[in-house]
């Protein structure tokens, strides 16, 4: 039997040690880059220097946070296989996406930011629109991954909330000052490497312990979950539901693998960062593709952790609140590793918290340095201006999110928060976006009114579910699919029809910013790959074929 | 400090530097030195230690695989200068935009 005190880890001065010495090298790694910062464009997009493979990792790692981790692991003891379905349907097909289709947009027209875009497709009243609510959305969500990382060191290590969160902040803020985004992406990925060294022992080990795959399958057939915890899409039939996740095929196919997972990844600017700062079109575009490969396999190191734990942890999910489901992958840990890898473990786990933080806060920097202040507030500057607001902005955004760390502790899922977050703010903006990316005429107009009509009918509908009682839904989660899905129609439905009414902007302004006329001459967008395994199209089906293989072959 | 003619005088010197900032090297160094702590430590775990992690000599295998992907990342990062392959690279690229406007 597990009792309570057994949640607090073990740790001894070994296991802190090696935390110790991985902050050293993250805060080495700042320094260091700071010396390297001589240009804005430095600042806020590495110089636009980094190779695919760096990117790449740091496209994935950004989406690594510890509430993707946490959750996920809740999540594969609370549905087991399914849980897949929100990496080879919710994720996977997105990326190619932004690879293959969106980067041209973004890397030919040489925006700085997913705002920037706006603005030179549309015009300045949509730039500011999107600027404020994205930096508002960026400070939101590294909130919330402050807390979630401050309620881990509690039930870990027993700091108190406020100490873990002020910890955090300062090693975040310490090395994104410093270095800006050189130094986020670089430590996203050594932290990609650490979490891989904390999950995959923790894997082997609960595998060996569990009688490899198939005594897990014994185990779990045996639980709670029983043999439908086996299946990704098996049961997802409409009117015959029997999956444990409770959603149809067609609800998983077009609200998860469409709505919300194209919003998130195409235009959630803490993502597209990481490919626009590639050295290249080529290597913008591999970004995302490279991102694709870890993301199909790192549900082998997330989920099957989540049902090993499901299986090795008695009462879990149960009522105490030490033991749930969110804690799963912490307890496993506790259960099965010694000091040393333990300590791993550990800053395993850290790492993954602050690359939540770190990739919010340095999109946020980005867009209220270069979209707001910029081009609004302090016009004409010289660059170093430019790169000491950045800074100022860096602090300011971590005080911020402190703040919004309280916010986030109010509510009792994070996970079903973060999502309502994705309805509000990156649903729009998707639709907003494919349609002026593949539509000439939509007119400026259309794309402010868009947006705010979007986002205004995703906020009605939390808000009315929430606070209101206008409208019921299954869950948190349903109301976030359902969020998501009005904004995106009420987005695209008021689009056409402001469209239909103004005026379209000349078509000699929208070269290379929408499909079919991309700016082909210009050698410096060219895309360009020596070796044929570089073609972005191959390694972009390439993906989408393997994500398709493992959901038949995990039916 | 940041006059032109310094930042040609300097190309050597910043290839040096690139070298130094090698994202490779600092991998390889922390796995390498984490995988030699965790191998030591893995020597001398205890039978409880071991039984703990359901008879696997978790230390001992994970430090030593971490100590073979730093080594990996270290091989890799001096085999292949982050200084020169820049070079090459900007040379390429030149060559390219050369033969486009021709």
């Amino acid at each position: 039997m597990l009792a309570a005190s057994d949640v607090r880890l073990d740790t001894n001065a070994l296991d802190f040690a090696i935390l110790g010495v991985y902050f050293v090298t993250v805060l080495g790694v700042g320094f260091v880059a700071k010396r390297y910062v001589k240009t804005s464009l430095d600042y806020f997009l590495s110089g636009r220097t980094l190779p695919a493979w760096i990117t790449g990792l740091a496209f994935v790692s950004a989406n690594l946070g510890a509430t993707e981790i946490l959750g996920m692991g809740a999540n594969g003891a609370q549905y087991g296989v399914a849980t897949v379905n929100y990496y080879w349907i919710g994720a996977v097909p997105a990326m190619v996406f932004l690879g293959l289709v969106m980067m041209p947009f973004y890397y030919g027209a040489r925006v700085r930011s997913v705002p920037e875009y706006l603005l030179m497709r549309f015009d300045k009243r949509s730039h500011l629109f999107n600027s404020w609510t994205f930096a508002l959305a960026t400070v939101l969500i590294a909130g919330v991954n402050l807390f979630a990382l401050a309620l881990v060191l509690k039930l870990l290590l027993g700091w108190a909330i406020i100490v873990g969160i002020l910890v955090a902040a300062v090693v975040v803020l310490a090395y994104i000052t410093l270095g800006g985004l050189s130094s986020a992406i670089y430590n996203e990925v050594l932290q990609f490497f650490v979490i891989l060294a904390a999950l995959v022992p923790l894997t082997v080990v609960g595998l060996v312990d569990a009688g490899g795959w198939g005594g897990l399958q014994d185990h779990i057939r045996d639980s709670k979950l029983g043999e439908a915890g086996l299946h990704a899409l098996q049961g997802t039939n409409p009117g015959d539901v029997t999956n444990p996740i409770g959603a149809t095929w067609i609800g998983l196919v077009f609200g998860l693998g469409f709505i919300l997972s194209f919003g998130y990844w195409t235009t959630n600017f803490a993502e597209v960062q990481r490919a626009l700062s590639a050295r290249d079109l080529s290597a913008g575009q591999r970004t995302p593709l490279i991102g694709a490969y870890p993301k199909l396999l790192i549900p082998a190191v997330v989920v099957i952790p989540g049902m090993i734990a499901l299986w090795k942890i008695p009462g879990l999910g149960g009522g105490d609140e030490d033991l749930a489901y969110n804690n799963a992958i912490p307890l496993l840990m506790n259960e099965y590793l010694p000091n040393g890898m333990l300590g791993i473990a550990l800053t395993g786990l850290m790492a993954s918290f602050m690359a939540g933080v770190a990739a919010n806060v340095s999109a946020f920097n980005t867009v209220v340095t270069t979209d707001i202040i910029e081009p609004y507030i302090a016009k004409d500057r010289d660059d170093a201006f430019y790169i000491k607001v950045g800074r100022y902005v860096t602090v300011g955004g971590i005080v911020v999110a402190i703040g919004t760390a309280l916010i986030a502790s109010g509510y009792q899922n994070l996970m079903n928060y973060l999502q309502a977050l994705f309805s509000i703010f990156n649903a729009p903006l998707f639709a907003t976006f494919i349609i002026g990316m593949f539509w000439k005429r939509m007119s400026p107009a259309a794309g402010l009114w868009g947006l705010v009509a979007g986002t205004i009918a995703a906020l009605v509908t939390y808000v009315g579910y929430k606070w209101l009682d206008w409208f019921t839904f299954g869950s948190d989660l349903d109301e976030s699919f359902w969020g998501a899905g009005a904004a995106f129609v009420v987005d695209a439905i008021v689009t056409v029809a402001v469209t239909l009414f103004t005026k379209p902007k000349p078509v000699e302004e929208l070269q290379g910013l929408v499909w079919g006329m991309a700016n082909e001459e210009d050698a410096s967008t060219v895309a360009v790959h020596d070796k044929w395994w570089e073609s972005p199209r191959l390694l972009g089906f390439g993906a989408i074929a393997a994500g398709l293989v493992l959901t038949i072959v995990f039916w | 400090m940041s006059s032109e003619r310094d930042e040609q005088a300097t190309g050597a010197r910043e290839a040096q530097a690139a070298n130094l900032f090698d994202l490779r090297r600092i991998i390889g160094g922390l796995f390498v030195l984490y995988g030699v702590v965790l191998v030591i430590v893995g020597l001398g775990d205890s039978d409880a230690e071991i039984d703990k992690a359901a008879g696997v000599h978790i230390n001992l295998w994970a430090g030593l695989g971490m100590l073979a992907m730093g080594l990996a990342f270290l091989a890799w990062g001096l085999l292949r200068p982050l200084g020169r392959q820049l070079q090459e690279e900007e040379r390429k690229r030149e060559e390219r935009s050369g033969g486009a406007s021709s």
